[in-house]
């Protein structure tokens, strides 16, 4: 309980002061994290629109696979990612190892199925809803994806939402591939697990409690940018 | 002069379901101007003889032929199903979406829209969304989402189905007017007296078959067969 109320302190002080550690290890869990939830969205909005509308062969086993994925262990993502991008591996080249971008492709891989697939799902139920309308209409292919992915906007944000939420909080593929090499690679996440092997249950903590409020504003910043929960909103 | 897509002509139509025959086999033209109103009791196949014409139902066996290229054909139809489909939009864009696809402008098609709503007289915020209309504005919204392209053959399924009298009124009168206009409506009810209001011809489909095709006069006159007189009537039919 001690170590709670300590870690509390630590977090409010931390913040009043503005510790540029702490402001420097939050500005990047924000960059590698934002970057991958816009790469993974842009993929896998798009995606789970296009499963939904379209009838093929294989689109039963894709949608198997795309919710089997949304459980991929991060760590095993980590160790690929870091096969790949390590020097003797086809990605080698780029030495990105160790990098925030190598972060940012190993939080992308974890969440674009997480994003495609409750994207699926909330464009299916809309698909159902507007389906004989766009044939109707006459509406392109294209056209339908576009209109459902922009009537579904406000399902599809908590699709790209629970994406973040998956990132921010990811430890063990960014450990992995980013080494948590202080001011490089260092994102809260890892920060944590540091002090946490440290002992410093307190700074642990503060750092823990930072992470959750910054889950939360940023959540609650893009509701009320969205305008969602309002009265007579669509 | 853009050449007419009517008349429609269906041959041998049919239309199975598991195996099931649900339509058919009908063969009957559609050409000229006024309403047709399709008859005949629940599960004749009123609705998938409409959506068999438009497009929306691929039939089994037979032939719909429109006169002209088919991407053509569709883009000059319109549909009204008998449970409006409510977009995600406010009621404006709603009515402006079909221009939209078109690839008109964003504001000419809300001006065109503004002016749809006007003459279908929904008297709505149009900026609220769809979802906050009652069931006479949905329909109206529906009737001015299909009217703002201007289609030469309109298709309606039960528009008045779950509606009021002076709401009925209300979609009769744009109907009238669509019609005055110059297209071609083709409407299913199960409302007797509409179909004699607005009717200038009559298809009875009884069982999935086409048991009667006439005009309104001669078919209200005398039914010829006991299915569609019964119907008239008002009698319970086994």
């Amino acid at each position: 309980m001690n170590d709670i109320v300590e870690g509390l302190w630590q977090a409010a002080r931390l913040v009043v002061t503005l510790d540029s550690d702490l402001a420097e290890i939050t500005l990047r869990s924000l960059q590698v994290t934002v970057t991958a939830t816009a790469i993974a969205s842009a993929i896998g909005l798009p995606l789970g629109a296009w499963i939904a509308v379209n009838r093929f062969r294989l689109r039963r086993a894709v949608i198997i696979m795309l919710n089997a994925l949304m459980g991929l262990p991060p760590v095993v993502v980590g160790l690929i990612v870091y096969v790949i991008l390590s020097r003797s591996g086809p990605l080698g080249v780029f030495g990105l190892l160790f990098t925030p971008t190598a972060m940012i492709v190993a939080q992308t891989i974890i969440i674009t199925p997480i994003i495609a697939s409750i994207s699926h799902q909330a464009i299916r139920e809309l698909w159902a809803d507007y389906h004989d309308l766009l044939i109707s209409l006459h509406a392109t292919r294209r056209q339908r994806i576009a209109t459902l992915l922009w009537d579904g906007r406000r399902a599809l944000m908590t699709a790209a939402l629970a994406g973040f939420g998956r990132a921010i909080g990811e430890v063990g593929a960014i450990m992995i591939v980013g080494g948590n090499i202080d001011h490089a690679t260092r994102v809260l996440t890892t920060a944590i697990a540091l002090e946490t092997g440290k002992g410093d249950f307190g700074l642990a903590l503060a750092l823990g409690f930072v992470l959750i409020a910054l889950a939360i504003a940023v959540n609650l910043a893009l509701h009320m940018l969205s305008g969602t929960e309002r009265g007579s909103r669509w | 002069m853009v050449s007419p897509i009517l008349p429609l002509m269906l041959e041998d139509v049919e239309l199975l379901r598991g195996g099931r025959r649900i339509l058919g086999p009908i063969t009957l033209t559609v050409g000229g101007a006024g309403i047709t109103v399709v008859m005949g009791p629940n599960g004749a196949g009123k609705t998938s003889l409409l959506r068999a014409m438009h497009g929306l139902e691929r039939v089994s066996r037979g032939w719909v032929l429109w006169q002209g290229e088919a991407e053509d054909v569709r883009a000059r139809q319109a549909f009204v199903f008998q449970t409006p489909v409510l977009m995600r939009r406010s009621v404006i864009d709603c009515i402006a979406y079909p221009l939209i696809l078109d690839g008109r402008p964003r504001r000419e098609a809300r001006k065109a829209a503004e002016k749809q709503a006007e003459a279908v007289g929904l008297g709505v915020t149009l900026s609220a969304p769809a979802s906050v209309l009652s069931g006479g504005e949905r329909q109206k919204m529906a009737l001015a989402r299909a009217l703002v392209r201007s289609p030469e053959v309109l298709f309606l399924d039960e528009p008045c189905a779950n509606l009021d009298l002076h709401s009925t009124a209300e979609i009769e009168r744009i109907l009238i007017a669509a019609r005055d206009d110059g297209t071609r409506i083709v409407m299913s009810t199960h409302n007797i007296g509409q179909a004699r209001r607005l009717a200038d011809d009559i298809l009875f489909l009884f069982d999935g078959r086409l048991i009667e095709a006439g005009a309104n006069a001669a078919f209200f006159a005398g039914p010829g067969t006991p299915e569609a007189r019964a119907h008239i009537n008002g009698d319970l039919l086994p």
